[in-house]
């Protein structure tokens, strides 16, 4: 699955070349990412992997059209990202990307449809088409009967189940996963991966996941470890798990 | 979108109920206090004018002597006017409808046990017609009895509940005074006036009567004029006044040395000051609501703080940052706007409490409520568009991090 950019005619789903992040200036500078290239093609499983302070969050933010890189060209379903304007980001995450965080980031006190619908009020879907999009969605997670509690009501894995079909929702092209199984037990974090990896297989997701536990990223196909700001290593795995 | 919008702010509200009703409350107040305070206001220019309007329509009032503005004015000692000026008055005044001559006193009268002190009026028919007194019971003056002077007595609510209680006073003697006198008529209760004289206090006599037997000489204290309906009362006191300069003889570079009080004039003067009052209570209660929006955008503030996570998740999964803005105002807006609906209810239930209690008429000011209620949703848009701002400017990333 790895694959050089150099060779390859036609682009990507997401590809990054020279892209670098820097944070600060002169003496203290920073080189978060110092040269990054990248492809992930459409349907791949990837793990981002690294010690704290690698650089694999912030390649997760410019990946994720969060953040912007210092230099470089991030082209996202063949569109510079970089050279869009603070808004045409927003208009990316809301029609390509899905979100799912460690901390689960739930609005509390809304029941789980109403979290799964937020994306969907802010692209100006109908209450009466949200609503059925938003039980699908719940469904694919498993969680049809737990639709009116509340995230308090629920369990990690639940929690992290409703974050995972609030991502599904809009029918995004890539899910990216920010540690997401930080929160939870190992039971719980098997439950959650397999679901992601069901998500995979059979609805052709590409998921890009950032983790730093190895028997975590065992379950993607493919496994990328930053170090300092540039990429160690570049591997596929079985993903079978 | 915006209909969405709303039902959002409207839960998040709703999910804050006590927080909510305590940053409303300084606009409820605020919006209250000049519903308040401006319908009493108004009510009490209503009831001032009113009560004016009771003295007389049109009235202009003749009596000897100035309230003058310097010290000399008071030192004048002018001459009484006479029967002739009234005369004169209605022979040669254009645009009067009726003038009635007043001789008055004060006496004490007495009916069996019950006594009581009174003022005493003498003129003839005329006087009810242009002080606006209606006869309740028995009849007027005759003719006879308003040229002979002889004594007859036609008495005035207050003094008929005083001497009489519930009885029929008509054809009972009084004595006025050290005069017997026959009640031939009753007066309508008037209530009172504007300086709260009690206008149903009274007896009147035929002029002779008065004059001959209690005063003792034949000057008479105030002309009553009425002006025509439509011909302005300041027109006709400019006459009058021309009229009595010459019948007085006061000469070019002389003072008035008699006073014309021009009813309408007077009603104009009070009502005047009275909505100038009521401007200034309400724009002090004005003030309460600018302090009400300061507690909103405190509290706006403090919730943008609080929901940053909230706000990194929605710019996260695809709010622009003005959607984001558009939530926080509409926030804003509609805790200013229930604020200022709940504050106009409130301020009209008490203001007609307090009508009912300064036996005022309650009087509903649209144009104050649909003010207010702009205004309270106006204070929404201006408190809260700095913490929208700055709901708006966050970073998500940051946002997402927040704790």
């Amino acid at each position: 699955m790895t694959t050089d950019s150099s060779t390859s005619p036609a682009r990507a789903l997401i590809e990054l070349s020279q892209v670098h992040k820097h944070y600060g200036e002169g003496e203290s500078e920073v080189r978060a990412l110092d040269g990054i290239d990248l492809r992930i093609e459409r349907g791949e499983f990837v793990a981002i992997m690294g010690s704290s302070g690698s650089g694999k969050s912030t390649c997760m933010n410019i990946l994720g059209c969060l953040d912007r890189p210092t230099a470089g060209d991030y082209h996202l379903a063949d569109v510079l990202v970089t050279e869009l304007p603070g808004d045409g980001l927003t208009m990316l995450r809301r029609h390509y990307i899905g979100f799912v965080f460690q901390g689960f980031n739930l609005l509390a006190r809304t029941s789980a449809l109403e979290n799964v619908e937020l994306p969907l009020v802010y692209r100006r879907i109908p209450r009466a088409e949200r609503e059925e999009r938003a039980l699908k969605a719940l469904a694919m997670v498993g969680l049809e009967d737990r639709v009116d509690h509340a995230p308090s009501q629920l369990s990690g894995g639940q929690q992290q189940r409703v974050a995972i079909a609030r991502a599904l929702v809009t029918e995004p092209d890539i899910l990216m996963a920010d540690e997401p199984t930080g929160n939870l037990d190992s039971a719980r974090t098997e439950e959650v991966m397999e679901l992601l990896q069901q998500l995979n297989r059979e609805r052709g997701i590409t998921i890009v996941m950032v983790t730093h536990e190895p028997d975590v990223a065992a379950f993607a196909r493919r496994n990328i470890v930053f170090r300092d700001g540039r990429i160690l290593s570049d591997t596929v795995v079985g993903g079978g798990a | 979108m915006i209909w969405a919008t709303i039902l959002m702010a409207l839960r998040e509200i709703r999910r804050n109920t006590l927080r909510s009703i305590l940053t409303m409350l300084g606009v409820v107040i605020g919006v209250g206090a000049v519903i308040a305070l401006v319908s009493v206001g108004r009510g009490a220019t209503a009831k001032v004018t009113e009560d004016i309007g009771k003295l007389g329509k049109n009235l202009l009032t003749v009596t000897a002597g100035t309230f003058s503005r310097g010290g000399g004015g008071a030192g004048i000692s002018s001459q009484p006017l006479r029967i002739d000026d009234a005369n004169a008055i209605r022979r040669e005044i254009l645009g009067v409808d009726a003038v009635a001559a007043a001789a008055a006193s004060s006496a004490q009268v007495v009916y069996g046990n019950s006594n009581q002190r009174t003022s005493i009026t003498g003129s003839d028919n005329a006087f009810f017609e242009v002080r606006g007194y209606t006869l309740d019971k028995g009849r007027l003056f005759s003719r006879a009895e308003t040229q002979s002077g002889s004594a007859a007595c036609i008495i005035g609510a207050t003094v008929r509940s005083n001497l009489f209680q519930k009885a029929d006073p008509i054809g009972s003697t009084i004595r006025v005074g050290s005069i017997a006198c026959q009640v031939v008529g009753l007066l309508v209760a008037k209530g009172q006036a504007g300086m709260g004289q009690d206008q149903d206090d009274l007896v009147v006599m035929p002029m002779r009567a008065v004059q001959r037997r209690i005063t003792g000489n034949d000057n008479i204290q105030s002309i009553f004029v009425a002006a025509k309906e439509g011909e302005g009362t300041g027109v006709v006191a400019e006459r009058l006044r021309g009229l009595l300069r010459q019948r007085r003889h006061r000469g070019a570079g002389l003072d008035d040395d008699f006073t014309i009080r021009d009813m309408a004039e007077i009603a104009e003067t009070v009502t005047g000051a009275s909505t100038a009052l009521t401007a200034l209570l309400g724009a002090i209660a004005a003030v309460s609501l600018v302090v009400g929006g300061i507690g909103i955008m405190n509290i706006m503030l403090v919730s943008v703080t609080e929901r940053t996570r909230e706000i990194g998740i929605r710019l996260a999964i695809g709010a622009f940052g003005s959607e984001v803005m558009l939530q926080f105002l509409l926030e804003a807006i509609v805790l200013s706007t229930m604020g200022g609906i709940i504050g106009i209810c409130l301020g009209l239930v008490g203001s007609y409490f307090a009508a009912n209690a300064l036996t005022l008429p309650f009087v509903l000011a649209p144009d104050i409520v649909a003010l207010a209620f702009v205004f309270s949703a106006l204070v929404g848009v201006v408190f809260g568009y700095l913490p929208a701002r700055k709901a708006a400017n966050l970073d998500p990333i940051e946002a997402l991090r927040h704790e």
